[in-house]
């Protein structure tokens, strides 16, 4: 059962092979079996799923049922659920039930699938290995010394192990993208605007922008046609009018131009991925695109101006955690400041005050032109960088990561936060353009999954999934899955 | 940028977060690396580049001023860490 596609256990529910309880049990069972290790997930909603299950059966009984009603899925800890813990990994909403639902839950729900629980990440996103969780590094399901990439960290793991067909995640600098390439998942960002950020907490508001991991380009298509759309709530919320993202899947690649970043190529690529994202290349190549090599320039650039534009917007965003209208407060606090000063430094984790620090800096009076100003304008290079190559190319493709996963504890040892953040080198530069990204698996290296990245021009995801889907029609790293799970 | 013991507490006051005393010397040593990398941005020059406002250069909507939601006062006062009489408490603040 938990080896099936989303169409193939759509169908299974719709033909009554199964019942989504039984399917929805299947998945609980496998998470008690499984989690103790992976620690994939915060908080399983056991007793949601099954009444979810169960409404799910009613309506499939009756002929009521959409595509996906009744398939489990696993939200990212980031998305606000009403009446459910909704923690985002930190110990400051350790006891924050949300009072209302994100917008791409509450479409989810709509939509009849099944809540298991919600997934394990970086304490409010900011990290790129899931170690920063208050609730404990997440494991990589291929091998548990390795890190599971992140933010969503916990949803990717989740998935390549199968204790879920399916997770939302969020991405504001590669959180989709880079743990979807290290736990060897399909992962797709969306163009900034088209999935709403209404209760998706919010880390870097200009960046952050939420999307499905999935096991394979089909998957992910039929649930980014659940989660976006126009919503009010969300001021920057793109309207326009609803596409279905599966139309173009069984296209032809023939005469597609795919182009190739140099920069991305260059000595920072561990050399055994360089050769695993060249014979995906020359897959691509045999599906009938043109190859041809392409440059962006401002690549280099792209990471320190994330590092002022992403921290300067989280110490706005995080702000709101005060210790006063909800999360977490300090005991006897002795004045207001206290209040404020105490709660916000027990509550929050080591990468959490240095960003919260490093943007209240950057944003303070006298420095705004140096710091946020400064990336704001390379932040336009590196956009024109992309502009002028969707003249010439219609997808560009690379690596999604430098490396494989690394090992739990190698990068976050030594206190060297810079070296943490270059893990995202190939990633970051797509959230500050706000272009759609994608990741697929084209290989592995020592038993751990590699990435491909592709990126496409705004709207362009129809695009990527095809080029992906097509992929995954001559290839089966997609159905790889991890040994012992 | 270097930043020094003395820059680390004011930040931190900006930022309302307490950092430990034991701990100061470590954030003012992380947070310079971070400043040091930063500033790889001052390579080149962009007196002449219009800054990014949107990803999209999109400007916000507007929407009629209009009430659009319900009150939810003890929805949203029952999980505050401490109410009373639907106020928020906090220590006193005017003696």
């Amino acid at each position: 059962m938990h080896n099936k596609t989303l169409i193939e256990l759509s169908k299974s529910l719709h033909n009554r092979e199964f019942s989504s309880v039984e399917l929805t049990q299947h998945f609980l069972d496998r998470i008690r079996q499984y989690d103790q290790t992976l620690n994939s997930f915060i908080t399983v909603t056991e007793e949601i799923a099954l009444a979810q299950a169960k409404a799910a059966d009613k309506k499939l009984a009756s002929g009521k049922a959409g595509p996906l009603t009744g398939i489990p899925l696993a939200q990212k800890d980031i998305f606000c659920t009403k009446g459910v813990r909704t923690s985002c990994a930190s110990l400051m909403l350790d006891n924050f039930i949300s009072p209302y639902d994100a917008t791409v839950v509450e479409k989810i729900n709509d939509a009849g699938m099944v809540m298991l629980g919600k997934t394990n990440m970086d304490e409010f996103a900011m990290g790129s290995s899931n170690e920063t969780s208050y609730y404990g590094a997440v494991k990589n399901p291929w091998n548990t010394d390795h890190v599971p990439g992140g933010s969503s960290g916990g949803s990717a793991a989740a998935v390549a192990a199968r204790l879920t067909p399916v997770a939302t995640g969020t991405d504001t600098g590669g959180s989709i993208r880079q743990p979807a390439a290290l736990c060897g998942i399909t992962g797709i960002k969306p163009t900034y605007g088209t999935v709403s950020r209404y209760g998706m907490i919010a880390f870097a508001s200009s960046l952050d922008q939420g999307g499905p991991m999935a096991r394979s380009a089909e998957d992910a298509a039929l649930m980014l046609n659940l989660m976006t759309g126009f919503d009010e709530r969300d001021s920057t919320s793109i309207e326009r009018e609803k596409e279905d993202y599966t139309r173009s899947l069984d296209n032809s690649l023939k005469g597609l131009k795919v182009g190739l970043p140099k920069e991305y190529f260059s000595e920072d690529l561990n050399a055994d991925i360089a050769g695993v994202i060249e014979g995906a290349i020359k897959e691509i190549e045999k599906l009938g695109a043109t190859i041809k090599e392409i440059s962006l320039p401002n690549t280099r650039l792209s990471i320190p101006a994330y590092y002022v534009i992403a921290p300067a917007e989280c110490s706005s965003n995080l702000s709101r955690m005060d210790g006063v209208r909800f999360g977490y407060r300090c005991k006897d606090p002795k004045d207001l400041y206290d209040l404020y000063a105490r709660s916000r430094g027990e509550a929050f984790g080591d990468e959490v005050t240095r960003r919260i620090l490093i943007g209240t800096y950057a944003l303070s009076a006298g420095y705004y032109d140096a710091y946020y100003l400064k990336a704001q304008k390379i932040r336009r290079l590196i956009s024109n960088d992309f502009k002028n190559v969707f003249n010439e190319v219609d997808v560009i493709i690379g690596p999604t990561s430098p490396t494989v996963a690394f090992r739990l504890g190698e990068k976050s040892k030594d206190n060297d936060p810079v070296s943490m953040y270059l893990a995202d080198i190939y990633t970051i530069s797509v959230n500050l353009a706000g272009l759609p990204g994608m990741s697929i698996p084209v290989g592995q290296v020592e038993g751990l999954p590699v990435g491909l990245q592709l990126i496409g021009n705004y709207f362009q995801e129809a695009k990527l999934l095809n080029v992906a889907h097509q992929f995954q029609q001559v290839t089966d790293w997609h159905q790889k899955s991890p040994e012992g799970f | 940028m270097s930043l020094d013991k003395k820059d680390v507490e004011a930040i931190a006051r900006l930022a309302r977060i307490e950092i430990k005393p034991e701990q100061i010397d470590e954030t003012a040593s992380q947070l310079s690396s971070i400043l040091e990398f930063v500033e790889q941005m001052n390579t080149i020059d962009t007196s002449a580049i219009e800054p990014v406002a949107h990803p999209l250069d999109l400007t916000a909507r507007l929407r009629e001023d209009a009430v659009t939601e319900p009150n939810q006062r003890e929805l949203f006062q029952s999980i505050a860490p401490a109410v009373e009489n639907g106020l928020y408490l906090v220590p006193k603040v005017i003696e």
